[in-house]
């Protein structure tokens, strides 16, 4: 924990770092933000009623870095629309300053000197105090807090524990409802049992019984908060068992299903709702087409494609909200509900920065000793890394580098693949990379390093359909995920195209030639979603190969190339 | 990604066969689609609207797709449901089924569960008792899957 002044005191220093230009301007900056917990937490109240959201926190219990993407395309309607608007033109777009402490939570500008100066952030314990504070100014009776999903997936910790530890600490800040995704992935059985521990409700509008076509879950929920009738919608990562797993799952069937959202919307309606909220897992993009066509939804608090944008985006008179990921960000807003309709808002994008804000010291006790048993491996240094790692980006991020690196020399291997998940944490040039670090990038449990023969035709037709699933211009066929991450290949993209035409120029990069759609390529790659998928886990490929290389330096990726 | 070698070459085998003879296929569908909407007909062009096709996105298993099919109508002796037609026009044959109704079946609703061969169109035409017909058509995608997340 830093003093607010050892907080400018580091900042400062760091600033100093950064030679002239920038730093300059920055430092100033810095000191005048004057950063402090009352600061980052106040907010002019609205109303009786404050919804608190928070999504995507993929199991991260300890602050954490995080870099936003430097590049997130919008396809069709949404080009240039939050968002799809990154770096220097966000700040623009909501008049954030370069160098604030806003520009380093939410985007990648100057990513590495800001996160020395502003320091890791998210942290459970922090967001407990942020929770709690907000509870506390506005009254237990007046406060929903909905956990959007794909809370129990994403450390080493959650997944020796099947998410035990999350739920552990998910229940002790006694949540009304969740929906989820990730939380698939552990399977049926545990899914069920997991979900019997709950002290409150696991909303899924879209999950429905395979066999029988029947709603398995409880679609929505009634709660009276702020002297308003509230329900809350659940709406289940759509794709689940297409982008993940199927066979894990077998009983359940998902798909975005807006016609059962539109009845529940009319259920509510008839059973005197003053407000409507969508718990969603669909992604921006789809949230921003179902709010379109959906009329009567008046929030839809949006999770998936991890995207944390400081406004609501309004749409057909529902405001669109988007909590970040990581435990970066809790979002609090405030309504003002008369005679039955929502007549005022305000909204709070709350930065969880870890340096600045005190953590909650019974949760930060819950937290050490979930992770005691644990705390000896998760703290093992395998080496170091010279390059900034993060996953984030459209067609590549230095983790999956580094992965796809492992890949091609421990599997002995022509071409790697790792899939474009949106989570994994961000490690700082000169960081050790731990035990913990790494399975922060890989943690899943279906974690197989499989290696096999693809012919370059199956290559070329595995790229269009995750191209497909990424840039279709209707956002109801996108599932959320980026490009499949390739080491040893190179290829030319152009998103606009129709599936079949976006990729061309396939090129093995060790010879230079062309990918022969002929050929047979030794591919090794992970995360299989086919059952019984062979290979050794890939946290132990990655840490065989960092132990051999202690020294992470990544050269810069040049391998994709945008078109269009 | 996605692929255990046997299903890798499962799908190279697929993709093989699939480039081959795609262009006769994809016209000998399409034709056979049209072909079967106008006899179902009686060669008149159907409307839109009144028929609601209930369909993924995105297929979760093509193998086995959910498809639902309603129509807007009374059922009553004067007014009612004859038939609904369903084809999937990308499958080598697109016929795929018809539901026969009647003013005492209530409703004019049906599901089954269909195979489909790749991303394509799926089709609902239904017939009424007084000759009129009604089209409706979705896109239903077949996807290798696995990247999402």
């Amino acid at each position: 924990m830093f003093s607010r002044r050892e907080f400018l005191m580091a900042a400062t220093a760091t600033s100093a770092l950064l030679g002239s230009g920038m730093a300059g301007s920055w430092s100033r900056l810095m000191a005048q933000q004057a950063l402090s917990e009352d600061l980052l937490l106040q907010m002019e109240p609205k109303g009786k009623l404050t919804l608190v959201h928070i999504t995507d926190i993929h199991a991260q219990l300890k602050p954490i870095y995080f870099r936003e993407p430097s590049i997130n395309l919008g396809i069709g309607d949404v080009a240039g629309k939050p968002p799809h608007v990154t770096g220097a033109d966000f700040l623009k777009l909501y008049s954030i300053e370069p160098g604030s402490p806003d520009a380093y939570a939410l985007t990648s500008e100057d990513y590495v000197a800001l996160a020395q100066g502003y320091g890791k952030m998210g942290g459970m314990d922090r967001v407990a105090s942020v929770i709690k504070r907000i509870r506390a100014e506005r009254g237990d009776d007046n406060v929903l807090l909905l956990d959007g999903g794909d809370t129990w997936q994403g450390s080493y910790t959650s997944n020796v524990t099947e998410g035990q530890d999350m739920v552990t600490v998910m229940n002790s800040l006694s949540p009304d409802a969740m929906t989820g995704h990730w939380e698939f992935t552990y399977g049926t059985d545990r899914v069920q049992e997991l979900i019997d521990e709950l002290p409150f409700a696991f909303l899924g509008s879209n999950i429905y019984d395979a066999e029988w076509d029947e709603p398995a879950f409880e679609p929505w929920k009634m709660f009276e908060r702020g002297g308003s009738k509230v329900a809350v919608i659940g709406q289940a990562f759509p794709y689940t068992p297409i982008a993940n797993p199927r066979w894990m799952i077998p009983g359940w069937s998902f798909g975005i299903r807006e016609e059962d959202i539109a009845k529940h919307v009319g259920e509510a309606q008839d059973e005197g709702a003053d407000l409507i909220v969508l718990l969603s897992h669909n992604g921006f993009d789809v949230d921003r087409k179902l709010a379109s066509r959906v009329n009567g939804i008046d929030v839809i608090l949006t999770g998936h494609t991890h995207d944390a944008l400081p406004e609501p985006v309004i749409v057909n008179d529902t405001l669109v909200i988007a909590s970040g990921s990581n435990g970066k960000f809790v979002s609090r807003l405030d309504l003002d509900i008369q005679d039955g309709k929502l007549s005022g808002y305000a909204y709070r994008l709350i930065p969880v920065f870890s340096d600045i804000i005190t953590p909650d010291a019974d949760m930060a006790s819950l937290i050490d000793e979930v992770r005691a048993p644990y705390e000896g491996e998760l703290s093992r240094v395998l080496g170091k890394t010279d390059s900034l790692l993060y996953r984030r980006g459209n067609f590549n991020g230095t983790f999956d580098d580094l992965i796809c690196q492992a890949l091609l020399e421990e599997r002995d291997a022509e071409i790697a693949l790792s899939p474009g998940f949106r989570w994994g944490t961000s490690l700082l040039p000169g960081q050790d990379i731990t035990f913990e670090d790494l399975h922060n990038a890989c943690a899943m449990t279906y974690p197989a390093a499989y290696r096999s023969a693809m012919s370059g035709q199956v290559l070329k037709d595995i790229l269009e359909d995750v191209g497909d699933n990424l840039f279709n211009k209707d956002p109801y066929y996108q599932q959320g995920g980026d490009m499949v991450r390739v080491g040893g290949m190179g290829y030319t993209i152009d998103p606009g195209k129709e599936i079949g035409e976006r990729i061309s120029g396939m090129t093995l990069l060790a010879t230079g030639e062309a990918i022969d759609p002929a050929r047979d390529y030794v591919v090794a790659g992970w995360a299989s979603v086919n059952e019984g998928t062979e290979g050794p886990p890939i946290w132990d490929v990655v840490e065989n190969h960092i132990t051999k290389n202690p020294v992470v330096k990544l050269p810069d990726n040049q391998s994709v190339t945008l078109a269009g | 990604m996605t692929f255990t070698r046997r299903q890798v070459f499962g799908l190279t085998a697929g993709a093989a066969a699939f480039v081959a003879v795609a262009p006769r296929i994809s016209f000998a569908a399409t034709d056979d689609t049209e072909a079967a909407i106008k006899a179902f007909t009686g060669g008149a062009e159907p409307a839109t609207g009144t028929v609601t096709l209930d369909t993924p996105e995105i297929a979760e298993n093509g193998n086995t797709v959910p498809v639902g099919v309603s129509v807007e109508s009374p059922m009553t002796a004067d007014n009612y449901v004859e038939s609904v037609l369903i084809l999937a026009e990308g499958n080598p044959s697109p016929a795929v089924a018809t539901f026969h109704f009647t003013a005492m079946s209530g409703a004019a609703e049906a599901k089954t569960r269909i195979r489909l061969a790749k991303t394509q169109n799926v089709i609902a035409v239904a017939k009424m008792n007084d000759g009129s017909t009604f089209i409706d058509r979705k896109e239903v995608k077949v996807t290798i899957g696995g990247c999402g997340g």
